[in-house]
Formats: C-alpha cells, structure tokens, sequence
C-alpha cells in the first residue's frame, strides 16, 4: 500500500471504520511510514483532546420532565404550558390534533401558518421559476416543479425549504391577492390521485399526487379559488 | 387504550435518547434554552412520526428529527440566533471549565454548522459514518469529507496543543 493510497484511510482508520483487511494494510503501512504514523497520532491527538474536554450535554431532568408531559396523551396542557407568547397560541391550537385529521394535514397546516407568523416566508423571494427551482438543487434529493400562473392570476413569489415529518420538503409560495398559498412538495410512488379536500380553521387544504410527486397546497383564499389553482399546477 | 400502548412504547424506545437528542441540539443551537425547547418540540414531532419508525436504530432515527426541527428552529428565529455564537462561547457543559476544556470546546463550536453537525456526532456522540449520514440525509462520502474538514479546522485553531 502506498503512502497516498493509506492517507485517504487514516480518518476511516482511527474512526474504527474500515474492512479488516484494510486495516490491516493501514497497519503494515504505519510500521515503515513515520509520516503516516505521525498524522495518525495527530487524529487520535485531537480525538482524546475532545473526548477529555467532556463536552457532553445530556438532557437535563426539568426538561425530561417537560417532554414527558409534552408527550404524553394530550399534548394541549404542556404545550399551553410553555408557549412563550400569544401568537404561539394560535398555533398551538392548530397543532392540536382533531379525530379524523391526518398527521401530515396537521404538518402542513402548522407550517403555513408558521410560514406566515415568523417572517420566514421565503428563502429566495423570486417570481421566476427558473430562478427558484435551482435553488433547491443541493438543498433536496429532488428537483421540486415549479410552475409560472401569473397569467392566471396566481404569482409566484418564492419558494422555501421546509421539513415535514422527517423529511426536508419544497414549499413554493403563491399569492392571490393578499392571500398567501404555500404548495408543500416531495417525491412519491403514488399513482396520480387527486386525494383530500378539507378545511379546517378558516384554512383551505388541498392534497393530491401528480407525476411522482405528493402534494399538498394550503391557504386561506376562498376554496373555489384554491381549487382553481390545484387545477392549474395539476394540468 | 392504542394511544397508551404507543406512549409506553415511545417512552422505552425514544426517550432513551434524550441525552443524544439535547447534546445535538444544544451543539446546533448554541444554547440551553432554544436548546430544550428544540427537543420538546422535536419529541413531540417524534412521536406523532412514530408509527412510520420501523424499529431499528432509535437513536439515529431521533437524531435525525432533532437535526431537522433545529435547523427549523434556527431559521425561524434567525434573529435572536445571532446571539447564540456569543453564549456559545461563553457556556459550557457542566462547570468548572479548565482552560484547555474552554479551548476545545469554544473552537468546535466555532464550526460551520454541518462540520459541527459531524464532528459532534462522531467524536461526541459516536456515531457511525452510517449513522451520521441517515441524520444528515447525506451519502457516507460526504460524511466523510465534512469530518476531514473539521478535523482540519479544529486542529487550526488548537495548534500547537492538539499537534503536541
């Protein structure tokens, strides 16, 4: 093994995670080389620094406390409890589950209206659909349709890297009029359907997959309108 | 009576965690208090997520959730997060900092958030390459070329201690 071949490994070497037969290689290599030797004690140098620092944070009990009544049964006492302010409250009584509502219904709906509540609408404010479907590049493991309806009364305004469930998502803005229409947006194995209809506290929610891909467009314009829109991103 | 028998469920195979899940967030986040309330929020997340948890690594499975609600967290309040690279500096775990502790600890927290996201979960956590690359949502390689650039960094601004 050669000296250019073993420094690519010293890292996955002292991290424990090489084959055996590499590391075996690596072993033999460090015997003769003094140069790979040396940057290896500097690995393990650095990681004894950090391991002796103990910089550990493990949770303290007040917030197990906090979590555990967060999480158990009903989540309104723990979370009134904690919201900071009255705007979160708001919130909270969206978050709160209602029989028959989807998780993911519940997700979408939160993060509208955090979208709209915390000044982080956007994060690349552009009308221009070729300007904010590259932006998701590297930010996704996908390449989020973007669609222009300006012409039809819809303008795009931005777009916006969300997380729903667990997972990183697109969410393109919209607007009618002074109405904001956030489309969440994520790849799926689904057969194109046109899935649920709902409102919900004033907010209009439509859910449907097209293409690969799951959607789901929220707001608060009335729902002829929002259906018109669906249209028109579905075509 | 299902609700109950999912809680205790969650209770025994997550809340385990907590420990992991606070140490990441109070990295990412650089304080105690957005802290907690980030793994409030994120175990609340967990477990309205948890029937899509197939069993198998619960760790990183609650890591992975934390990462994302911080970064969410952090992106909403990207106001008030401007005085976190101040108290993360000055805070520190536990008490009684000696100085080369303060140093060490001062100089990760000084990374760019996705080389302080692997370095953590490595040299702090211990996880696997395997491991880290499900909770950033990264390929292993990428991994891999994050922790060479923290090392790199870290050793920078420890040198000469950490060379010697």
């Amino acid at each position: 093994m050669t000296c250019d071949e073993t420094r690519e490994l010293l890292a996955a070497f002292v991290d424990g995670e090489l084959d055996l037969r590499s590391s075996v290689a690596v072993e033999a290599h460090l015997g003769t080389c003094a140069a790979c030797a040396a940057e290896v004690a500097q690995l393990t140098g650095l990681r004894r620094a950090i391991a002796d620092a103990r910089l550990y944070y493990p949770a303290p009990a007040p917030l197990r406390r906090r979590v555990r009544q967060a999480t158990r049964g009903s989540w309104r006492p723990a979370w009134l409890l904690f919201a900071p302010a009255a705007a979160v409250l708001a919130v909270v009584f969206l978050l709160v589950p209602r029989p028959g509502a989807s998780r993911v219904e519940q997700e979408v709906l939160s993060e509208h209206v955090r979208s709209l509540m915390s000044n982080h609408l956007l994060d690349v404010p552009s009308s221009d659909m070729h300007t904010v479907r590259p932006w998701f590049d590297g930010k996704l493991d996908f390449s989020p349709p973007v669609k222009d309806l300006q012409a039809q009364g819809f303008a795009l305004t931005g777009g916006r890297l969300d997380y729903l469930g667990d997972r990183p998502v697109a969410a393109l803005v919209y607007q009618r009029r002074r109405h904001v229409i956030n489309v969440f947006l994520w790849p799926a194995s689904h057969a194109d359907a046109i899935a649920e209809s709902e409102e919900q506290r004033g907010y209009h929610l439509r859910h449907w997959y097209r293409s690969r891909f799951e959607y789901w467009a929220v707001s608060d314009v009335n729902g002829s309108e929002l259906d018109e829109f669906c249209r028109l991103l579905r075509e | 009576m299902e609700d109950r028998a999912k809680f205790v469920r969650f209770e025994r195979e997550i809340l385990p965690h907590l420990d992991a899940a606070h140490n990441l967030a109070r990295w990412l986040t650089g304080n105690d208090a957005d802290a907690a309330d980030v793994v409030q929020e994120a175990s609340v997340r967990a477990l309205s997520f948890f029937d899509g948890f197939r069993g198998g690594d619960a760790r990183a499975w609650l890591l992975q959730i934390v990462r994302n609600t911080c970064y969410t967290w952090l992106r909403r309040n990207r106001d008030a997060s401007t005085a976190v690279l101040d108290e993360a500096v000055h805070g520190s775990p536990g008490s009684g900092a000696g100085p080369e502790r303060l140093m060490v600890q001062q100089a990760i927290a000084a990374l760019p958030e996705e080389f302080r996201e692997a370095l953590v979960l490595r040299e702090i956590e211990g996880l696997s390459y395997k491991e880290i690359a499900h909770v950033a949502g990264v390929p292993i390689g990428t991994v891999m070329s994050r922790l060479a650039r923290a090392r790199k960094m870290l050793r920078a601004s420890l040198s000469p201690e950490a060379a010697s």
